[in-house]
């Protein structure tokens, strides 16, 4: 195994440490997605009995919940995966190994990667059996979708790292205020046509906004639309470069006022 | 002449970094208004102890965390068995190690966990192998499975030395090691520390307030004020040069008074 491998597997292997030591933690990573299925599966079959429209197009709710839970579960895991280390001062030791930050920032996804599949598989076999409804009826596309949004969250889960890092866990809010300001935008239960143009223009630079149209597309025209699959990826890059690029001008930031000690509960 | 002189002079002082262990030259933090350390140059023998003396706020902890990459530094260079830090710093760290009071280890996994993550860290080869001698060594045998959230500060203290020496460092960064531990404890610590020094030849740097422990295991002390080496030497030559019988009353004497006369 090579030393990188090596590394970033340990640090995974520190959270799942922490995931599986723990029932009460475990438990709370399953619960929330599923309640979220629950509830919005409630209304969807409620809606089906009510408009023809859904009737058409069964699952596009809870296909939405689902995906955007994976946005959310992506960029909180890799968000509350570095506040453990703040929580715990164990920033100071761990990169004072050779873990180098490329490593660390890999790891950080890999955890996030880890807590999501975790927290939102038991959901979908759920509403397979509880609403008939698959997720996984997306095909293919599911996995453009799903790594799509894994990204987006990467993106935004790594800029809030590096503002902790910077500002101390005063800045600890942003991890639930950026992903919630995304959600109106980002078209989840309604097509992006619907919202007032300059607030379309805003829309059509979030990635997750590319993949909501995509899965709307799969399951009412049952069509899969590579050209949002592209954009969606093409702006993912830069929103990747953004989070990394933010990740390490907060490192040498945080180095430089000494930060790296002193950050902590 | 007078640049002959210079010549030798810088010639023997190259030598003396390429010998040292730890080389710090002209080393300089600043926080905006705040100078944290000012400018410090020593070295640090192959398989030596050397103490950083000083109050807080001397600057003691921050010179540690520039050795080890946390703390950018103002200016300086920090060269470390021979490398630049700044340029070989991650290949440096896998044969360094540390351990302070101002980062701890997670508390919600047991030590075993703990030791075992920094283990594949570091790139150690037989793991179980590594841990259970450490364990040993330092009396963990009993708590490997216990969660270090229920330990004890000094059982949590002994843990952290256990991580400090995981991956057999050849130079061992350690701030205030035997803080939290009682005189007992602590001074059975300080025979680990003194085994592991002369076995593996691995060299110490050591910030403490405790002159006891100064006084038993450092070759050398480096006493430092508001961010400079305000003089140095042996513990002895200490104690002859202040006129003093222990430890604690040259570093009272250093505080209040400052320095006899200016660090060579």
């Amino acid at each position: 195994m090579s030393g990188s491998l090596r590394r970033i597997g340990a640090v995974m292997l520190r959270h799942w440490y922490l995931i599986a030591g723990s029932w009460p933690r475990f438990l709370d990573l399953c619960y929330w997605p599923m309640v979220q299925m629950i509830l919005w599966g409630f209304i969807q079959t409620f809606l089906i009995q009510q408009s023809a429209f859904f009737a058409q197009a069964a699952g596009v709710l809870l296909a939405g919940v689902m995906l955007w839970d994976v946005l959310f579960r992506g960029q909180i895991g890799l968000a509350i995966s570095f506040f453990e280390e703040v929580y715990s001062r164990n920033l100071g030791h761990l990169l004072a190994t050779p873990l180098t930050i490329g490593e660390y920032m890999a790891a950080l996804m890999s955890v996030s990667l880890m807590r999501t599949v975790v927290g939102l598989f038991p959901a979908t076999l759920f509403a397979i059996w509880f609403f008939g409804f698959s997720l996984y009826s997306l095909g293919l596309a599911l996995i453009v979708f799903f790594f799509s949004l894994m990204a987006f969250g990467w993106a935004i889960g790594l800029f809030v790292a590096g503002l902790v890092m910077r500002y101390g866990l005063g800045a600890e809010s942003f991890a639930w205020a950026f992903i919630f300001a995304l959600a109106p935008l980002s078209g989840v239960y309604y097509p992006i046509s619907i919202l007032p143009v300059w607030v379309q223009a805003l829309s059509a630079t979030i990635p997750a906004s590319y993949v909501f149209e995509g899965m709307r597309a799969v399951l009412i025209d049952h069509s899969v639309r590579l050209d949002l699959m592209a954009i969606g990826a093409a702006l993912n890059v830069v929103w990747l470069a953004v989070g990394v690029a933010g990740f390490l001008i907060f490192h040498r930031q945080a180095r430089e006022r000494g930060m790296l000690l002193q950050v902590g509960e | 002449m007078d640049a002959t002189v210079n010549v030798v002079t810088a010639a023997n002082a190259q030598h003396d970094v390429a010998r040292a262990a730890i080389a710090v030259d002209g080393l300089v933090k600043r926080y905006r208004d705040v100078v944290a350390v000012d400018g410090i140059t020593f070295t640090v023998p192959h398989g030596s102890f050397t103490a950083l003396l000083g109050g807080n706020g001397a600057g003691k902890t921050t010179t540690i965390a520039m050795m080890l990459g946390l703390v950018l530094p103002t200016a300086g260079r920090i060269t470390i068995l021979g490398q630049d830090f700044a340029t070989h710093g991650k290949s440096l760290l896998a044969q360094m190690n540390f351990q302070s009071p101002y980062a701890d280890l997670p508390r919600r996994l047991t030590v075993r966990q703990n030791l075992t993550i920094y283990a594949r860290l570091y790139g150690v080869k037989a793991v179980k192998e590594r841990i259970a001698y450490l364990a040993r060594e330092l009396d963990l045998d009993t708590l490997l499975n216990r969660p270090l959230g229920e330990l004890s500060a000094g059982q949590r203290t002994r843990a952290g030395l256990a991580k400090a020496f995981i991956n057999r460092p050849r130079v061992v960064l350690l701030d205030e090691p035997t803080a939290s531990l009682d005189p007992d404890t602590a001074d059975w610590v300080r025979g680990f520390l003194s085994r592991y020094a002369q076995e593996e030849h691995a060299t110490f740097l050591i910030a403490s307030h405790n002159m006891l422990e100064v006084e038993r295991l450092c070759d050398r002390v480096l006493m430092m004020k508001l961010g400079r080496i305000v003089d140095s030497g042996s513990p002895k030559e200490l104690l002859a040069k202040y006129g003093r019988t222990t430890l604690e009353d040259v570093f009272l004497d250093v505080a209040r008074h400052g320095p006899l006369e200016a660090a060579p």
